[in-house]
């Protein structure tokens, strides 16, 4: 058992973790998977910071294939200045986005990058944005040098078309904080300014404190109305030109009338104002929107296709000079050199080389196609293979891509800062109270206009809807919290409120309902003899091809024997000798055109001519698909929507049941389409993971994007779930309604605290006293409830799958 | 009963030095990366203590 172990852990790479399953380099006693991670380690050995190592296992990122030129772009002035945050003779500072940040270890090396170059002055991480800040001295070291640091040592920093464009560079706001101290500081000093109110003793011995106090009181408050509730009144100030009806209105109408009347209180000296209730209101609303507003730096829900696009291009000039370009100025009729693994960025046509194109990105096709010069290529395609020479037929802002995307722009999702449910109550809450009243001023007009007004100001005071305006946010907050935890990152926290209301659910399925990466391989045919493995595994050894590269890491590991001949024949396979014996490793249709089927990969062995057995590699589906099927189907409508071929319609209906609808061969706008159709009639949501489901995924009312790496590119959404929690979709979903129930309860404990509130400032009995009770204590009771309910839901549901 | 104010005053004075210490701190960027510092903290730093080699920087945010 022992032994196994050891032998298990013996072939993980020291660096990365990975397993060395394609090579394995031994240097300074320690495995490789890679000359790559080797590299990582020299560098690092070398300029002893191999305490890397020990902060954490195996912390390293494989390196990127490096290419020539890659960040040739960084050399150019204005791109530079764009990036570059500040700028003198001797000193420069940048940020860049990291997004393989992921342990402490990465904290540490990126913290000690000095010690690597001299040229580094400092560099501080920010972790859970991923962000790290550099300042370093432009005598020493270029921005395009520190970059290619960075990605030497596997941090490749990602600079995108999206970080160039100005207006979006957020900057951070500490407003709220702000205003949150500025409340809490003055409803600590007014309670204990309002003691002697709180213990009736301002009619005896502390009658010319409360003077004092008062008008302290009105010095402490006044910042805050101003300061700390300005968002409440600007937002219904708003919402009034609109002429809508949120629930800023009631609050911005109880933080006025609260404010005035205890100013007016104060200078006439008839009592004491009611401003520890106003400063205590502003304070847990404004702790509401802290909770809120919690989001995932790291994670960018707002991607566009610009985000997925290099910056540069090289542009084969007239004189045929590469030319680093911004991909924005590529005009018809450049040519562009494209190399392994760089995306398409505008619709062009091919020129020369042997393009291998990838659309998975595009269409959701899985397998490359193959293209011969004179072939149209359209933008977000990739190519592996070797290096290619394009000629753009279109700019990028024309391209097929592009269009598609911007037809999505106008369509921006309605966001207000509270929820859809609490602004539906507003609707009919607010002119309730003010009907309210003017009834009850109307009453007491018996008494007097003073007495009138006094009234009417203090139902709109009891009324001010706080613990109703909490509910929402506490609720999802804590809820998306949650599932934060769980790997499924919102957008923001009322995404749960339109996820309670679903009825219908879209899939993709390659990527979605299959695992994107790991698929599952068989070999079939005759045994192979551990001298036709190591031949194959030699041969295999040679190529590239995505599929090759898929083998190797299937087949046994065995020695590499050496090669006489080989040769690739592009779009068939691979021919070469060994040992005076030839293979020949391919597609069916080259080697034996009575295996073809249409619906798996193949790839056939041949030796000597004469068939030895083939791989076939099939779609894997996600662990707990089936029981996931089973529970969605109980309470939702489910579609199934694929880029693909329909081969695996059987298999789909076995696991999703008879009353599936699939549709195969669908194009990204077919996709959009559907969810169109389906909208008409119900909520829906789109499960998604690649650039063509994204206009799917826009348009539908909830879109949740896959991802097998939360950090990698996913395309804009509203969730983001890790690929591993795939199979709790059903528990999250039903997370999501019992969050809206919570609501409801807690909405319906505040409307019992404004009931009896309002009975007693409807007779004139609401004195500062009470209200400075029940106002605090309602807010607090449903914060607390709301926390409570949504924990231990929560609490029941983790051990119920785990 | 006078001593009393004197001594209101003297509390509300500690009370807005305790406000201005809160909006230095958030100035000075305090509340802007609440968790990498506390995994900062726990590196162990051998030999050379700042960054002697090339000169130190203020590393605020600008």
């Amino acid at each position: 058992m022992n032994k196994t172990n050891s032998k298990i852990k013996a072939e993980v790479c020291y660096h990365c973790g990975d397993a060395c399953d394609v090579e394995l380099i031994i240097f300074d006693e320690k495995q490789f998977c890679c000359h790559g991670c080797k590299t990582v380690y020299e560098i690092l050995a070398q300029n002893d910071l191999c305490d890397y190592y020990r902060i954490e296992q195996m912390p390293g990122i494989t390196p990127k294939i490096k290419t020539e030129n890659k960040f040739e772009y960084l050399e150019n002035e204005s791109i530079i200045e764009q990036l570059v945050d500040f700028k003198n003779e001797s000193i420069s500072k940048v940020h860049f986005f990291i997004p393989q940040i992921h342990c402490s270890s990465c904290l540490w090396l990126l913290e000690n990058l000095y010690k690597l170059h001299e040229g580094v002055s400092s560099s501080r991480v920010n972790f859970m944005k991923k962000e790290i800040s550099i300042s370093f001295k432009n005598e020493y070291l270029s921005l395009r040098k520190l970059v290619e640091l960075l990605a030497s040592l596997g941090y490749e920093p990602e600079i995108t078309l999206d970080q160039l464009s100005p207006n979006k560079r957020k900057k951070v706001s500490r407003r709220l904080i702000y205003q949150i101290g500025l409340a809490g500081f003055a409803f600590g000093n007014i309670m204990l300014m309002s003691l002697p109110e709180y213990f009736g003793l301002d009619e005896h011995s502390f009658d010319q404190f409360s003077k004092w106090f008062g008008w302290l009181n009105l010095i402490i408050a006044t910042p805050v109305a101003i300061y700390s509730g300005q968002d409440y009144f600007k937002s219904s100030w708003i919402s009034l030109k609109q002429r809508r009806l949120n629930i800023d209105i009631p609050i911005a109408i109880g933080l006025f009338v609260l404010y005035f009347r205890s100013s007016y209180e104060i200078i006439s000296k008839t009592g004491p104002g009611y401003f520890d209730s106003l400063c205590g209101l502003l304070f847990f609303l404004l702790i509401g929107r802290i909770f809120q507003e919690k989001t995932y730096h790291q994670l960018s829900f707002e991607r566009d296709y610009k985000s997925y696009f290099p910056i540069s291009v090289s542009r084969i000039s007239k004189k045929g000079i590469e030319v680093s370009t911004p991909v924005n100025d590529i005009k018809k009729g450049d040519r562009l050199r494209i190399r392994n693994g760089e995306l398409i960025p505008v619709d062009a046509i091919l020129i020369s080389g042997e393009a291998n194109i990838d659309n998975s990105f595009a269409t959701g096709e899985s397998d490359p196609i193959k293209m011969v010069s004179g072939d149209r290529i359209y933008a977000g395609g990739k190519q592996e293979g070797e290096s290619i020479i394009v000629e753009a037929i279109r700019p990028l802002s024309q391209s097929k891509l592009t269009r598609l995307w911007n037809e999505q722009s106008g369509q921006q999702h309605y966001s207000s800062s509270f929820s859809e449910m609490t602004d539906q109550i507003s609707q009919w809450f607010t002119p309730i109270i003010l009907i309210i009243a003017l009834l009850s001023g109307l009453w007491q007009m018996q008494h007097g206009l003073g007495k009138a007004i006094q009234v009417v100001s203090a139902v709109l005071i009891v009324a001010c809807p706080c613990a109703l305006a909490l509910a929402a946010p506490f609720t999802f907050g804590h809820g998306s919290r949650w599932l934060g935890r769980q790997k499924c990152y919102l957008r923001d926290s009322f995404v749960i409120e339109t996820m309670a209301k679903l009825s219908h659910l879209v899939f993709d399925k390659t990527g979605t309902l299959t695992y994107s990466r790991h698929k599952n391989i068989e070999y079939i045919g005759k045994v192979l003899s551990p001298g036709e493995q190591a031949a194959i595994r030699s041969i295999f050894y040679q190529s590239n091809h995505p599929l090759s590269r898929l083998i190797l890491a299937f087949i046994p590991k065995v020695e590499l024997l050496e090669i006489e001949q080989f040769e690739e024949i592009a779009g068939q396979g691979m021919q070469a000798r060994i040992n005076q014996i030839s293979f020949r490793i391919g597609s069916a249709k080259w080697i034996k055109p009575d295996l073809i089927n249409a619906k798996e990969t193949i790839v056939v062995i041949e030796k000597d001519g004469e068939y030895l057995g083939h791989y076939l590699i099939k779609n894997e589906y996600r662990k707990g698909l089936e029981t996931l099927a089973q529970k969605l189907n109980e309470s939702y409508e489910l579609s199934i929507l694929s880029g693909d071929n329909d081969g695996q319609q059987e298999k789909l209906k076995t696991i999703f049941g008879h009353k599936i609808k699939m549709l195969f061969n669908q194009s990204p706008q077919d996709k959009l389409n559907y969810i169109k159709q389906i909208q008409k009639s119900q909520q829906v949501m789109m499960i998604g993971d690649g650039l063509n489901d994204a206009g799917a995924l826009n348009q539908s009312d909830v879109g949740l994007a896959i991802a097998e790496d939360t950090n990698a590119f996913s395309p804009a959404c509203d969730i983001i779930l890790g690929a591993e929690h795939f199979e709790n979709l059903a528990t999250y979903l039903a997370f999501t309604k019992s969050c809206k129930r919570i609501v409801i309860i807690s909405f319906v404990i505040s409307f019992l605290y404004n009931l009896v509130g309002l009975t007693l400032a409807v007779q004139g009995l609401l004195s500062p006293v009470y209200a400075a009770i029940l106002m605090p204590l309602s807010s607090v009771s449903v914060v607390g409830f709301v926390s409570l309910a949504v924990n231990w839901k929560a609490y029941r549901i983790e051990k119920q799958i785990f | 009963m006078g001593v009393l104010i004197i001594l209101i005053i003297a509390s509300f004075v500690v009370a807005l030095g305790f406000l201005v210490a809160f909006i230095w701190s958030v100035k000075s960027g305090q509340y802007d990366d609440s968790y990498t510092p506390s995994v900062r903290m726990l590196f162990d730093e051998k030999g050379n203590t700042t960054n002697t080699k090339n000169d130190k920087n203020n590393t605020n945010e600008q």
